[in-house]
């Protein structure tokens, strides 16, 4: 073999511009694709970080994952009700001290109770309907985001002020209220009660900023008629890692829904791996281009060296030798490119991760978020590889069915 | 036509009979056709015969580069008609040797690394052996000088002769030459031939070599004549 590869790599040597030439293809491709998925990984991650800090990781929902089962089908094996309405449910985790005691016992990480139900809030006269959350104020503040989005006030207030309300900035401007005023929420069922603002939060999701609002648990049970129910706890991991098992055994423990930040976001990470495929499609169709450049060059030597060929046959040499020489050759190229490829990659990235953009959008991106992974450089490399020995392979096979007598009756 | 006169050993290292070498064509053009003979250790045969008469054909045939239409090629009493390609490389690897009109030689690689590739390919000998042996080869024909010039800066005799060292590499059982002084002048051609004629003697080595030189074929020990790719006598002188 190593006979081999000297053959193969003097016949490359020997065309030492082509060899140029097609090494910087395979260099390029592998280069631009290793930056590309850097880039992209790095995008993903920075997006998954923020999304993972600012929804909880398991969310137990006040809902059965199955349609509760009818008492006539209990009862009876084969048959079938038409027309049968369930009986009025009041919806609700009920005996939330319970569930949340017997979660704490083994779940890592923190949880938070909610009641949320509508309201319409009012204020000199205006109305506007919102989704009002009913929170353990300090556990809220374990499993969201919502400190960091206090733009005036404290969420904290909602401890110590039994009828305090935090609401988004847009809505606070939308009523013309501020900080300190007392407002009136009224629930679906008719229930009033006034409130006083103690904080407001900018979150930059407008729809949020616009119909959220945060009162205490207490408060909330009262004003929707619920007392002692809550309809979501949310929990927030240690290890984002267990966040499908905890979900499972929840449900499994508790009988209701429990919803991992992956279910929940099910869209986002198929979104993700249509991106990794097409990114990857991209740097497959690099490659074959790269490809061609070493092909053109191994067909090119294979009919240059036909006399060598026939040497090498009558000299015995069997087939699977000749083929495995011009395979080498496109391999060596590949080599090359890959290894020039992966430095230029590497350079490329970290050029890229030093670039600085100003930006004054809420969303501020300062840098491109570049995340450094081998396995960027092994499939980039394993694809240039793959390449290259098929751009070599159809030539050499070419090569290895030469006759020599015909080569030797042509040469003289 | 004369008989083919008898082997000295039980076991001929070469035995044809009946080869024929058709090449399918719409006019199908018959290269070599019933040739029959038998050949010995140590002998030196020229194949003889007009241009055209199909001498590099059976030559080929007889190297196993190329397969006949009919007949077969026995050597050292094995037949050879079955043998897949790989195994005829590898036969031609150790045990035939071949030199033709025009030198052969690798052109990107030295005159050392030329006798070396056979025998790096063979993987018999150790590094320190191969290149021992290879250098006692090429220093025997005289080109010890010359040992790391690649062929285009060697003349044509230093070429041919380095052939011949590189048809020695594995110390072959046979070696085919094909007008091995077909293109030389008559100073290098003696020399190329005195080495073919000093393998026979003092290796014992057989050798056939295709020549139009009847003065060249007068010297060695037999000769076989073909025309239009049938042997028209075989006699020792
Ligand atoms: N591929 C081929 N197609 C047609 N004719 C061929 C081919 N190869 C050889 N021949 C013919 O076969 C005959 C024998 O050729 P060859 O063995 O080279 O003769 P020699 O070596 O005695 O000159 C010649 O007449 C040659 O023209
Ligand atoms: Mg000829």
């Amino acid at each position: 073999m190593i006979l081999l590869l000297r053959i193969a790599a003097t016949h490359v040597r020997n065309r030492l511009r082509q060899t140029v030439v097609s090494t910087l293809g395979v260099a390029l491709g592998v280069g631009f694709s290793v930056a590309m998925a850097s880039l992209m990984e790095g995008s993903q991650r920075d997006f998954m970080a923020t999304l993972i800090e600012a929804i909880p990781h398991v969310e137990i929902l006040d809902e059965q994952r199955a349609p509760r089962d009818q008492p006539a089908s209990l009862k009876y094996d084969a048959v079938v009700f038409h027309g049968l309405r369930p009986k009025e449910d009041l919806r609700g985790i009920r005996n939330p001290t319970e569930a949340l005691a017997s979660l704490r016992d083994w779940v890592g990480g923190m949880l938070a109770p909610r009641l949320s139900g509508q309201a319409v809030l009012r204020y000199s006269g205006q109305d506007i309907g919102l989704t009002l959350i009913g929170v353990v104020p300090r556990r809220e503040l374990a499993v969201s985001k919502i400190g960091e989005d206090m733009r005036l006030g404290s969420f904290n207030d909602l401890d110590t002020t039994s009828n305090g309300l935090v609401i988004g900035d847009k809505a606070a401007s939308r009523l013309g209220a501020d900080l300190g005023d007392t407002v009136t929420l009224t629930s679906a069922n008719g229930v009033a009660k006034r409130f006083k603002i103690v904080g407001l939060f900018h979150t930059g999701i407008t729809t949020s900023d616009e119909g959220l609002a945060y009162a205490p648990l207490k408060a909330v049970q009262i004003l929707l008629e619920k007392p002692d129910i809550i309809n979501s706890i949310s929990i927030h991991l240690n290890r984002i890692k267990d966040a499908n098992e905890v979900a499972a055994r929840a449900e499994r423990q508790l009988g209701y829904k429990a919803v991992s930040w992956e279910e929940a976001n099910e869209g986002l990470m198929e979104a993700f791996f249509v991106r990794n495929v097409i990114m990857y499609t991209v740097v497959g169709a690099i490659l074959v281009v790269a490809g061609f450049g070493i092909y053109n060059i191994v067909s090119t030597i294979v009919h240059e060296k036909a006399k060598d060929i026939a040497i090498l046959k009558s000299l015995g040499f069997p087939e699977g030798d000749i083929q495995r020489i011009f395979v080498l050759e496109g391999l060596v190229i590949g080599v090359l490119g890959a290894i020039a490829g992966s430095c230029l990659g590497f350079a490329l990235s970290s050029y890229l991760a030093t670039v600085k953009f100003e930006l004054t959008t809420d969303v501020e991106m300062t840098r491109l978020p570049i995340h450094f992974s081998v396995y960027h450089y092994v499939i980039a490399c394993l694809l240039a590889l793959f390449s290259s020995a098929i751009a070599g392979l159809l030539p050499a096979r070419k090569a290895a069915r030469l006759n020599p007598v015909d080569i030797i009756r042509g040469a003289t | 036509m004369s008989a083919a006169p008898q082997p000295k050993a039980d076991t001929p290292l070469l035995e044809v009979s009946g080869l024929t070498r058709i090449l399918p064509a719409v006019v199908p053009v018959t290269l070599v056709k019933d040739v029959t003979f038998t050949v010995g250790e140590s002998e030196f045969v020229a194949i003889t015969g007009p241009s055209g008469s199909g001498k590099s054909s059976l030559l080929y045939l007889l190297g196993l580069l190329d397969r006949p239409t009919k007949g077969e090629v026995r050597i050292g009493g094995s037949p050879t008609h079955d043998l897949s390609s790989a195994e005829m490389a590898h036969l031609r690897l150790e045990k035939l040797g071949f030199v033709f009109q025009f030198h052969f030689l690798l052109p990107e690689f030295t005159a050392l690394d030329n006798v070396l590739i056979p025998m790096q390919r063979l993987g018999k000998l150790s590094r320190k052996a191969q290149e021992e042996h290879a250098r006692g080869l090429l220093a025997d024909l005289g080109l010890e000088a010359f040992l790391h010039r690649r062929p285009e800066q060697l003349s044509g005799g230093q070429r041919q002769r380095v052939a011949v060292a590189r048809a020695l590499a594995n110390s072959p059982d046979l070696i085919l030459a094909d007008e091995p002084t077909g293109s030389l002048d008559s100073a290098a051609t003696e020399q190329v031939f005195e080495s073919l004629q000093k393998i026979v003697e003092r290796q014992g080595t057989t050798v056939i070599a295709v020549t139009h030189d009847l003065e060249l074929a007068a010297r060695m020990a037999r000769r076989i004549h073909l025309v239009d790719g049938m042997v028209d006598f075989d006699r020792r002188s």
